[in-house]
């Protein structure tokens, strides 16, 4: 027991640094560790009266009735293939939205045009929704009545769910462009110029200095990130599709993922069993897929990987 | 001088696809704020556009007449905002610079400790449960302070950060008497205040934007903070009635719900979008510190 040693040592010599890292430890006890004990409630039927502890076992019956529910597979493929797409548009425009602000002069154009970027990232999902609602709704959209001044039909986008598959990727990587450009301008940045230099002597083109210097010079970057977001892929990201999607049950085909599912469950039809179960199982697989990320960024890039 | 034109060329077509995203970041915002200024007849007839016929000022006129509860979750953000950035910041600044002290021994074990929980959760019904049920934090303000105190990834951040200040200084602190509190309070945390002003402007953003904590946890409407207020006005139109000032008298005119809405939006993002020139430098700053090395 290396860490009792090494605990005991720290009660005696550092009491006042112990004392320091306490809020934190726990906080991490009371509101991380505690609630772990209550996972045992996915197996059980949850009785309000009885608490978690109280309430009567009944297996594995809240995972059966997740699973034949048809629900789960839906959710499931939504989450990872949201999840993908994300990882894929929003590394694509970064990258090249990066490249062109590096290439750019202008001390001025560069740092108005990354502030307007920028600005998506400092609202929460909810005034996006209100951004949604004032382009796409069926009445009064600013869409629709494009569509309409030009002769067209206006389309009830809120009844489309393919249509939603893309407005959510398009919206995703719009809130994200600004932070995650500047996540690889620094690392632009950091290429030595003398290599552009040398190359522009040599007769490369704009294209050939980003296809051979640049690119190559972001792939470690790109790796980190990429690996990081696939290790994430089993969690969705809440904020963004109860904003866009909220409680209309005509897109959940096609938007409805993990994390919205469970807090629906929890919060408008109380089956705490059954939503338990599912963040369970979210849980298991995030697990999984991060010890294995870790593992994969571990073996290329030591560096960077997480632990 | 093939290249030169080449360049030329790719610094015009860069510079245009740059322009472009940047008008696509404005663009929705710019679409708000025309469309709360739009008089509401002109909205039910023409639909929301770039720009209005005619502008009318009366969604405003309705939001301010009785501003009372807008002002209230406003009061209700910036009070968690306040509270939890500072206490979140000081626990986790603290806690950070223990965890990189050499002479601390059991720094690996509280980091894997802590750490582990980004790896495995008990999922949102647990914790729920134990903030209803065990803690009673139902209506209570703190629900929406506690959930966001701790975040892992900027304790990992600023324990990396913490690493850059000579052990040296705090070594000749130590001789001369000084204990570990005072040297962390006088001399750890003035030299951390990039990192501190980086990272508090992160747990502030957070806190400013929740709307999920006030959903799960405030049922008394007094206590909503502002996002989770906007969403209820924007998603239920008998909200949105009760929330306009009931001494107004309307006349036969229908209730501007559209405009009314917008205007609401505005208000409540305004004041961030006004701040966000000065506090741009840090968030920047911020990000290249914690980037990719999580």
């Amino acid at each position: 027991m290396r860490w009792l040693q090494n605990l005991r040592y720290d009660i005696r010599k550092n009491p006042a640094l112990l004392l320091m890292t306490l809020p934190v430890i726990m906080y991490v006890v009371v509101f991380c560790y505690l609630p772990m004990s209550g996972i045992v409630l996915a197996f059980k039927q949850f009785d309000y009266s009885e608490g978690i502890f109280g309430s009567p076992w009944c297996g594995f019956k809240n995972f059966r009735f997740f699973f034949i529910s048809g629900q789960a597979a839906v959710v499931m493929r939504n989450t990872v293939l949201y999840n993908i797409a994300f990882i894929i548009v929003n590394n694509i425009v970064e990258i090249t939205v990066a490249i062109f602000i590096s290439e750019i002069g202008g001390k001025w154009f560069k740092k108005t045009t990354q502030g307007a970027m920028f600005l998506p990232t400092f609202i929460s999902w909810v005034v996006v929704s209100a951004f949604v609602y004032n382009i796409f709704s069926y009445d009064f959209g600013a869409f629709n009545h494009l569509l309409r001044s030009i002769g067209g039909e206006p389309v009830d986008i809120y009844s489309q769910s393919t249509l939603w598959v893309f407005i959510i990727i398009f919206l995703n990587s719009w809130k994200h462009v600004g932070y995650g450009s500047v996540v690889y301008l620094a690392a632009i940045m950091g290429i030595d110029a003398e290599i552009y230099e040398s190359a522009t002597l040599d007769g490369a083109g704009e294209l050939q200095k980003i296809r051979y210097i640049t690119l190559p010079c972001l792939k470690p970057t790109v790796v980190i990130l990429v690996i990081m977001g696939i290790g994430n892929i089993f969690r969705g990201d809440f904020d963004l599709f109860y904003q866009m999607v909220g409680t209309n049950s005509l897109l959940f085909n096609t938007t409805d993922v993990i994390d919205t599912f469970v807090f629906r469950s929890l919060l408008f039809s109380q089956e705490y069993g059954m939503s338990a179960a599912v963040g369970l199982f979210q849980s298991v697989l995030c697990f999984a897929f991060l010890t294995a990320t870790n593992w994969v960024i571990r073996r290329v890039d030591p560096e960077n990987s997480l632990y | 001088m093939i290249s030169s034109r080449g360049r030329k060329i790719f610094v015009a077509i860069a510079g245009a696809a740059v322009t472009i995203v940047a008008l696509l970041c404005i663009f929705p915002f710019w679409m708000v704020v025309i469309g709360s200024l739009t008089p509401e007849n002109e909205i039910y007839v023409r639909g929301y556009s770039l720009w209005p016929q005619t502008f009318s000022t009366e969604a405003y006129k309705l939001a301010f007449e009785d501003p009372g509860k807008i002002l209230r979750s406003y009061l209700v953000t910036v009070g968690i905002t306040g509270a939890g950035t500072a206490v979140s910041l000081f626990i986790v600044s603290m806690c950070g610079y223990v965890l990189q002290r050499p002479d601390f021994k059991s720094r690996n074990f509280f980091t894997m400790f802590v750490f582990f929980t980004v790896l495995f959760n008990g999922g949102l019904v647990p914790w729920y449960i134990l903030m209803t049920n065990y803690l009673h934090l139902k209506d209570n303000y703190l629900a929406l302070i506690l959930p966001m105190m701790v975040n892992v990834f900027y304790l990992i951040i600023m324990k990396n950060f913490m690493r850059s200040i000579p052990g040296a200084l705090i070594e000749s602190a130590k001789i001369d008497g000084a204990g570990e509190f005072y040297i962390f309070l006088r001399i750890v945390l003035p030299l951390a205040k990039p990192a501190l002003a980086s990272i508090g402007m992160f747990i502030a953003l957070n806190y400013w934007n929740d709307w999920r904590n006030g959903m799960l946890f405030m049922q008394d409407e007094t206590m909503y903070p502002l996002q989770y207020y906007l969403y209820r006005l924007l998603s239920s139109l008998d909200f949105l009635k009760s929330a306009a000032a009931s001494t107004i008298d309307l006349g036969d005119q229908v209730f501007p719900s559209e405009s009314f809405k917008l205007a609401m939006t505005v208000v409540a993002t305004g004041p961030i979008i006004l701040l966000y020139p000065f506090v741009q430098k840090y968030f920047v700053k911020g990000i290249t510190i914690g980037a990719v090395k999580g």
